[in-house]
């Protein structure tokens, strides 16, 4: 369970991105975070790793404080934390295998990373999770070959090869088209479920998170607005968060999840229960 | 979609791109200024044009003393001057670059705390601060006449060269694809295999290229002032007026930095 306790992040220029947030995330739970841009998504996520540093308050994971951690305790933490970013943010003149393995790093030596000789078990996951999302084909291929979906799912790839019990998920659809959007969301949540994963997931666009989340956060300017059911998202709620807009037809409920089953994923059961 | 303002008003408005300069005033100023400076600076240069007229047949029977270029009579000297300065050169780029790497780390703010920041920014002013030349002239007062001197100085020079450059590089590469790898609790050292180093790598690999270019022509400067190689057995054969094996030493380094140049180019494109 991650607890955030009062958490404040007020950057050197003086902007108060992060306001005391309270939140609570049980095991398990796949939470969407939305907001304007500017109201401290990438702020929020980023204070749970500490790639930015909190101002004051605590972020606990499991009952363990991260916000007082020495740097090496933090990476040990770090590596049971999964991310993925909005830009994909591979190493693009690394493999995808490269890539994947890149999260293995914390729990390998300097020199066996260094070498490339990572122990087998990892690299047989590391194709295992290839496989998951169809791409065990393109492990030799350099990432930046790849189209942003394929990038995407190298990393997933890339944050669930480090055991993750927790993923931080820095609006994962926003350089993808509407297709490509929903697949990598379903594959998300799926690998979630497989998982026992909880996760945190910014995301722009209000459909997506009431398709495939099960809690929402509200967050506008560094504070929490609302906190409840996806389907608890009323043009008052979404006005109160975004402002003044046409709300109606954001809102109109989206039955149609089934119509484009994985196509391009691959799913493989058999294959799927890493 | 609707309009709130009547377009009509808006036809017929003008548009010009705003000046670099906001200011017309300075603008103008700057610009006259210049010229004026430009005007005065050519007026001052003296050009003594009987001199100029006096020297162009010298150039002429200067020129043609090059021709035929001799590479037979020296062949011994001139060949053991390149390979001098080639050792020369491959010493001093490896050296050198070694070198450079702990300091352009340091050098790069985005990686070090502010102290080693600007120790490291303070090591590579310094050696960018002389000339390869005037740092030979200092070495070979300190060591003596050698290769050692102009080894020192071509070293000097590629550290503060490529230190910088590695630096920036260092800068200028994408954050969040550095970030991720932090993310994924990486060591540090880990951290620089796997996002700095593929980041930076291609344009390191040809700018230690066009070092080694640079360090194999600076070796001939080098050499006029003691540093030994090439440019000790072009010095020699200029004292001699024997100005036939000069030429075919001019030639032999000429083909060698088209060589280095050419290969370059190809080893650049092969790493992107």
């Amino acid at each position: 369970m991650l607890r955030l306790d009062t958490l404040v992040k007020q950057y050197k220029t003086g902007d108060l991105a992060l306001k005391g947030i309270d939140l609570e995330v049980p095991d398990g739970q796949v939470m969407a975070l939305i907001g304007p841009s500017g109201a401290g998504k990438s702020t929020l996520i980023r204070c749970v790793n500490r790639l930015v540093e909190p101002t004051s308050g605590k972020v606990s994971l499991n009952d363990m404080e991260l916000t007082t951690l020495s740097q090496g305790r933090l990476r040990k933490v770090r590596r049971r934390i999964g991310m993925i970013f909005q830009e994909y943010a591979l190493v693009e003149r690394l493999t995808v295998m490269e890539n994947v393995l890149t999260g293995r790093l914390g729990y390998v030596s300097f020199w066996r990373s260094y070498f490339r000789k990572f122990p087998q078990s990892d690299i047989d996951e590391a194709f295992r999770l290839l496989a998951r999302v169809g791409l065990d084909h393109m492990a030799d291929k350099r990432a930046d070959e790849l189209s942003g979906g394929q990038r995407q799912r190298v990393g997933i790839c890339r944050a669930l090869i480090q055991d993750p019990e927790l993923l931080l998920v820095d609006e994962p659809t926003a350089s993808l088209d509407p297709k490509t959007s929903r697949q990598i969301m379903r594959l998300i949540r799926e690998l979630c479920a497989e998982r026992k994963l909880s996760a945190i997931i910014n995301i722009h666009d209000v459909l997506l998170a009431q398709m495939f989340a099960e809690r929402i956060v509200g967050l506008q300017l560094g504070e929490i607005v609302y906190d409840g059911p996806p389907d608890g998202l009323t043009p008052d709620v979404l006005t109160q968060i975004y402002g003044e807009e046409d709300w109606e037809a954001t809102i109109e409920k989206v039955d149609d999840e089934d119509e484009v089953e994985d196509e391009l994923i691959g799913v493989e059961p058999a294959l799927g229960s890493g | 979609m609707t309009l709130s303002h009547p377009t009509e008003s808006l036809v017929g408005r003008r548009w010009k791109r705003p000046p670099f300069i906001a200011n017309p005033m300075l603008r103008w100023c700057l610009a006259l200024g210049a010229a004026i400076y430009l005007a005065v600076a050519f007026g001052t240069m003296e050009v003594n044009w009987s001199r100029v007229a006096d020297g162009l047949p010298r150039a002429q029977r200067f020129l043609s003393s090059f021709f035929p270029p001799d590479f037979t009579s020296r062949a011994e000297d001139i060949f053991d001057g390149i390979l001098e300065s080639l050792w020369m050169t491959v010493i001093s780029t490896v050296v050198g670059i070694a070198i450079s790497i702990p300091v352009g780390l340091g050098a790069a703010r985005n990686l070090s705390p502010r102290p080693v920041y600007l120790f490291s920014r303070a090591v590579l002013a310094i050696s960018r601060t002389f000339p390869e030349i005037i740092v030979a002239l200092f070495a070979v007062k300190l060591f003596g006449f050698g290769p050692f001197a102009g080894f020192l100085a071509l070293s000097l020079g590629t550290i503060g060269f490529y230190g910088k450059l590695l630096a920036e590089d260092i800068e200028d590469m994408d954050p969040v694809q550095a970030e991720a790898v932090k993310a994924t609790g990486s060591s540090w050292f880990q951290w620089l295999n796997y996002a700095v180093q593929p980041q930076v790598m291609p344009r390191m690999i040809g700018l230690g290229m066009y070092r080694f270019d640079i360090n194999f022509r600076e070796s001939a400067v080098v050499g006029i002032v003691g540093g030994g190689g090439i440019g000790a057995t072009l010095l020699t054969s200029f004292d001699r007026y024997e100005f036939d094996s000069s030429a075919a030493i001019l030639l032999i380094i000429i083909g060698i930095v088209m060589v280095v140049e050419y290969s370059s180019g190809y080893v650049r494109r092969w790493v992107q």
